[in-house]
């Protein structure tokens, strides 16, 4: 068997196409993830016209004012934002490509909020006009745009409330407000119910206003009373439902994790469903098949060494991209001997089923053929999100993922990389299963070889 | 018809018995003995689909026979396929030392460095078997078979894809092979060459052998009136119901 792996890396090294493929790609994936994981989301470019005057956008609430202009700004977190003048400009700009959708903000909102803060009634709108020619690009935009408005439009009930609280807060308990630029003195509930109890008690009990002033202090400790609750029940309105997480599964991959482990699968299996399914061919293209067989190698041991140099070969190569996505992304070297053993175990299942493609396609260039269309329909079924189908669906996509080695390399890899659970360990078996299988397919195979 | 060789004085080389080889419902050989003497210089004709290739295969060991058996050992046979068996990214020299190493020859470098002169591939030596031409790589597809020093070699259709000019150095090659005590057995399609060296000829059709003989025999056998080998043959055959 060492004699045929020196003449299969010497057929390589004179391959340097097939072999600079091998390794330009699985580097040139990694690096591309590297990058689309370390670099931040972009921003969409958004024409935006405010139709609000300058120093306009407050709104006069109770005694206080609140600046919504301010919150605006926080929009611009998330948007290249391109000033316009007018709206025609806005809806021109998106029509040119320049930018991917527009915000208009009308002149009369701040009397929409106001009215609406005030007397209940009121209909603030902002206007969005997106490019519908690319779906991703409009759905990014809309995304963006949407998730901050509706952050901003939190900040601003908040901050509505906080003020609401705050004057409920005086009418209670008293303190000062601002009238035509002076400081006013507010007594407060409590201090005005106090007052009345004591001048209640200084009546002479014949009084008649005692009745009526009994009737005041019992309507200032009804309203002390239903006031008091306002402030927790309008502070509720601000955060009204708390999430409280639990993972049921244990430690789980990181999602960075989880795409490197992903990309790191992908390599390994074109890498070695290619070499194996192709060297095997080879051996019947330039017709040393018969020759081998005749004592020379078993059958057997032919295909150990097309698995053995395939999984060793995109082993190598994919162990390379690991390291090099490591520099973008947080990958645990702790556990590198794991790192190794998944890559190793899921090559040698992949290989088998190499050599089964390259067993029943016989030609080398219908065996790359066969196993570059094969693969990616596996990674399709094995990255296919459960919920996202039906229960029938969800079934036989579970079949077919099960009977190839992507699935279980992918959660062998990506756990391997962070030690999330539940292991290794059963994937490992998994694939150990599905290589003897793909082996015994493969030795089936190959008696096709000696009777074409 | 079954048939050996006529017995000679000759130790025997091949000794196969009974052959059948069955591909699904085709029966692609039937019943067929064969032997072979040290020395002997066989040639095996037959129309297309005769069983040919499939006989020298088997007594290969390159392919199992559904029943009857080869005595000999196949290290003891040298196997030249009919297409070359090379890896064409490897030098001459890499292809000798490859197969000279799985056949386990006892000192694999000797062995090569003897059949690059054998063969008359010193000089190419190092370079890309896919770069010589077709009858320099027939000779490295011929010098693998003999790496071994087997004491019969078999080829299959060895000249096809030669051009007169090859094809005369490849017969020489072999004569002196054969001279040297080496059996050959040998496929091919051309009588004419059948005739000139093969001291015997094996006659297959459907997978039956008809006919074991020197060409003269076959000649006699139609009658003496031919007009030349081929035509005995093509009447041999007719006669049969081929």
């Amino acid at each position: 068997m060492r004699w045929l792996l020196v003449k299969d890396l010497q057929i390589l090294r004179r391959s340097p196409l097939l072999v600079g493929l091998l390794i330009v790609y699985p580097v040139a994936i990694a690096l591309m993830i590297g990058f689309a994981l370390s670099s931040p989301p972009g921003k969409p470019k958004v024409a935006f016209f405010s139709q609000i005057a300058p120093g306009k956008g407050k709104i006069a609430f109770g005694s206080q004012q609140i600046n919504v202009s301010r919150y605006a700004n926080q929009l611009f977190d998330s948007i290249q934002p391109i000033k316009v003048h007018s709206r025609a400009e806005a809806i021109a700009k998106v029509r040119d490509g320049e930018a991917s959708a527009a915000l208009i903000i009308p002149a009369d909102i701040i009397g929409q909020i106001q009215s609406l803060v005030t007397q209940g009634a009121g209909n603030p709108t902002v206007e969005l006009i997106l490019n519908s020619k690319d779906p991703l690009e409009r759905q990014f935009a809309d995304q963006a745009i949407s998730a901050r408005l509706s952050q901003v439009e939190q900040a601003v009930s908040k901050q509505v409330l906080r003020v609401a609280v705050a004057d409920l807060q005086q009418v209670l308990n008293g303190g000062k407000i601002q009238f035509l630029g002076q400081n006013v003195p507010l007594l407060g509930l409590r201090n005005s119910r106090t007052i009345v109890a004591g001048a209640i008690s200084a009546l002479p009990t014949s009084s008649s206003l005692r009745l009526a002033l009994k009737q005041v202090v019992s309507f200032a400790d009804l309203a002390i009373g239903g006031l008091g609750f306002a402030t927790p029940v309008l502070n509720s309105i601000g955060t009204p439902l708390t999430v409280q997480q639990t993972e049921l599964a244990g430690r789980t991959t990181p999602a960075d994790t989880y795409a490197v482990a992903i990309a790191v699968v992908v390599s390994l299996m074109f890498v070695t469903l290619l070499l194996a399914a192709g060297m095997l061919a080879l051996e019947r293209s330039e017709n040393a098949y018969s020759r081998l067989v005749r004592g020379l190698v078993s059958p057997a041991r032919l295909l150990s060494e097309k698995v053995a140099l395939a999984a060793v070969c995109s082993g190598l190569v994919t162990l390379v991209m690991a390291a090099a996505v490591s520099l973008f992304v947080h990958l645990d070297w702790g556990r590198f001997e794991l790192w190794v053993l998944a890559l190793a175990v899921g090559g040698v299942a992949f290989g088998a089923l190499g050599v089964a493609i390259g067993g029943l396609a016989r030609e080398v260039s219908a065996a790359s053929l066969l196993a570059f269309l094969l693969s990616l329909p596996i990674a399709f079924v094995a990255l296919v999100p459960g919920d996202a189908v039906s229960s029938g669906v969800r079934a036989a996509l579970d079949v077919v993922a099960f009977i190839f080695p992507f699935k279980p390399a992918l959660q062998a890899v990506s756990n391997a990389f962070s030690g999330a659970s539940p292991g290794i360990g059963w994937p490992l078996v998994h694939l150990v299963v599905l290589a003897v299988v793909f082996g015994a397919l493969a030795r089936v195979a190959l008696r096709r070889f000696a009777s074409a | 018809m079954s048939s050996t060789a006529a017995s000679g004085e000759r130790p025997t080389t091949i000794e196969a018995r009974s052959l059948t080889k069955r591909f699904g419902a085709r029966v692609a050989l039937n019943e067929v003995t064969v032997e072979t003497q040290v020395g002997e210089l066989v040639a095996v004709i037959g129309p297309n689909g005769a069983g040919k290739t499939t006989l020298l295969s088997i007594l290969a060991g390159a392919l199992t026979p559904t029943s009857g058996e080869v005595t000999s050992a196949p290290r003891a046979i040298g196997w030249v396929p009919q297409q070359t068996a090379l890896y064409r990214k490897l030098s001459v020299v890499e292809n000798l030392r490859l197969f000279a190493r799985l056949e386990k020859v006892a000192d694999p470098d000797n062995a090569v460095e003897r059949m690059l002169q054998q063969a008359d591939l010193a000089e190419r030596a190092g370079e890309e078997v896919g770069r010589l031409s077709g009858g320099n790589q027939q000779r490295v597809n011929i010098a693998i078979g003999l790496l071994s020093d087997p004491a019969a070699l078999l080829l299959d259709e060895p000249s096809s894809a030669l051009d007169p000019r090859q094809r005369e150095r490849l017969w020489e090659f072999i004569s002196t092979l054969a001279d040297g005590g080496t059996t050959v057995m040998f496929s091919t399609h051309d009588v004419a060459e059948a005739e000139r060296y093969g001291e015997r000829v094996l006659v297959l059709a459907d997978g039956e052998l008809l006919f074991s003989g020197t060409p003269a025999e076959l000649e006699r056998t139609v009658g003496g009136d031919a007009r030349d080998f081929e035509s005995a043959f093509v009447r041999f055959l007719r006669e049969r119901g081929h």
